[in-house]
């Protein structure tokens, strides 16, 4: 049944595809950072005892949990340019692209999911080792910084790469705003030679060789981060 | 900042088509309520098969679920909604394909609900599988000395435990799949969102229709939330509380 189909539009156009991908793996290093930087920060906000800290935090994350990728895209897509206007007084918002758009919407966004991970993984570090770090005579930020969160973190890298592969396959939705990720130079191709059924089935293949991969890898990761004794 | 507010916006008579703007947003909700509720059903009967089939004692029907659960998560739920609309009716026999493109009522809003249905079932499946596999092996060894079969097990033990366990991660399933449905735009569904972005780009109110959507969402939310907290209160079973698996 694939006997009409042409699958050489894929090595034909292999270069275009391949710097899609590179904008996709871009895009994915630079949120998942920035995502876990902004996390951890809004993390700790909501552990702190100050109702000024907790509050706004918690209502970020549930503010940001409860609408959907694609809107906080289009919000972004909306407000970067007006704020840069506001903030260089050009009538016109030159020199900050749609990528920093999606980039910043990716960041905020994802930094609400890895801030509930980091929270529950720092409230898995036991009590005494914080209490520990205390009677030693360390300031909050040092204990923070050399006590919780190294342990933290350590038990925590299996699952911050599984929301990484999620915020992989989620990059593809910078699409509705027409940017060139690895999904956008697929489907321009496609619209382009009239080949849908050739390229969206090669993407999905490639997705998910490289997403399988990646998960096959974290569980690896996590039987060898787990104690035998659990 | 040099925006003008205009909440008055939503009273407009809309650039095409009957009704106000407003109209338009309610319409969009009405698609994002009607297809998250219509994928829900096929996610949650599909889900619970697969859960189950993950957890037998048949070695084939195990990795048949467990395929099926690793392909459907492991795709862009965007690529999914693309094959299910631009390449599924070619892979039919001619007829079916053709009855697809131009019979089928409403081709983009079936193909968003079989889509995320399908998606979500991977999803579904997991935390059915976690509620089961956390159920102590006491109780199974108990049922089959009891001498039922494996049928009955899960009919009179493992499922009505394994389903109250995961009422709390199965809520946030259920939550995903509203979210998710926006992703069905791409392929013409006039949801919430897109009736947010479709004002915005007639009206260059963008902060109003944005707004109203967001608030929408949270609305939608909000009220799943309640509504799973009834549901909880009614079945939970003391002492158990699910976490659920990814």
């Amino acid at each position: 049944m694939f006997a009409a189909f042409d699958w050489e539009v894929i090595w034909r156009t292999k270069a275009y595809l391949w710097q899609g991908m590179l904008f996709t793996f871009n895009l994915t290093l630079l949120a998942m950072v920035g995502g876990i930087i902004l996390g951890t920060l809004l993390a700790l906000m909501r552990l702190s005892s100050y109702r000024i800290l907790n509050v706004p935090a918690g209502a970020y994350v549930n503010l940001l949990r409860s609408i959907p990728l694609i809107l906080v895209i289009f919000w972004f897509y909306f407000l970067v340019p007006l704020a840069v206007k506001a903030i260089t007084g050009s009538p016109y918002a030159e020199g900050i692209g749609p990528f920093y758009s999606a980039l910043i919407a990716f960041t905020i966004f994802e930094a609400a999911y890895y801030c509930e991970i980091i929270r529950a993984g720092i409230q898995s570090v036991p009590r005494g080792q914080v209490d520990a770090a205390y009677a030693l005579g360390l300031t909050y930020r040092q204990a923070m910084m050399r006590v919780v969160l190294p342990q933290a973190f350590r038990n925590m890298v299996p699952i911050l790469l599984t929301q990484g592969v999620i915020l992989f396959q989620d990059t593809s939705l910078v699409y509705v705003v027409g940017l060139t990720d690895f999904m956008g130079a697929a489907s321009k191709v496609a619209q382009r030679d009239g080949r849908l059924v050739e390229l969206y089935l090669f993407a999905a293949v490639v997705y998910f060789v490289l997403c399988f991969a990646a998960s096959y890898y974290v569980k690896y990761l996590q039987a060898r981060l787990t104690p035998a004794s659990r | 900042m040099a925006y003008n507010w205009n909440w008055g916006v939503f009273f407009q008579d809309a650039m095409f088509g009957p009704g106000t703007y407003l109209d338009w947003m309610l319409s969009g909700l009405k698609w994002t309520v009607v297809v998250s509720l219509a994928a829900w059903l096929i996610a949650f009967s599909v889900g619970s098969v697969l859960g189950v089939l993950r957890t037998t004692s048949f070695r084939f029907l195990r990795g048949v679920a467990a395929t099926y659960v690793e392909i459907f998560r492991n795709v862009p739920l965007l690529v999914q909604m693309f094959i299910w609309y631009f390449v599924v009716p070619e892979l039919m026999p001619k007829d079916v394909g053709r009855w697809m493109k131009t019979g089928m009522p409403m081709p983009e809003h079936t193909s968003a609900i079989l889509c995320l249905g399908f998606y979500t079932a991977s999803r579904v499946a997991e935390q059915v599988r976690s509620g089961i596999e956390s159920i102590s092996r006491g109780q199974t060894y108990a049922a089959y000395a009891m001498g039922l079969t494996e049928v009955q097990v899960y009919r009179h033990v493992l499922l009505p435990m394994g389903y109250r366990i995961i009422i709390p991660p199965m809520t946030s399933e259920f939550l995903s799949i509203f979210k998710n449905s926006s992703v069905a735009l791409t392929i013409g569904v006039l949801e919430l969102t897109a009736q947010s972005r479709q004002i915005t780009e007639f009206t260059f109110q963008g902060f109003e229709a944005f707004t109203l959507a967001t608030v929408l969402y949270i609305m939608i939310t909000m009220t799943v939330i309640l509504l799973m907290r009834v549901v909880e209160g009614r079945f939970r079973v003391p002492g158990f509380i699910g976490t659920g698996g990814r």
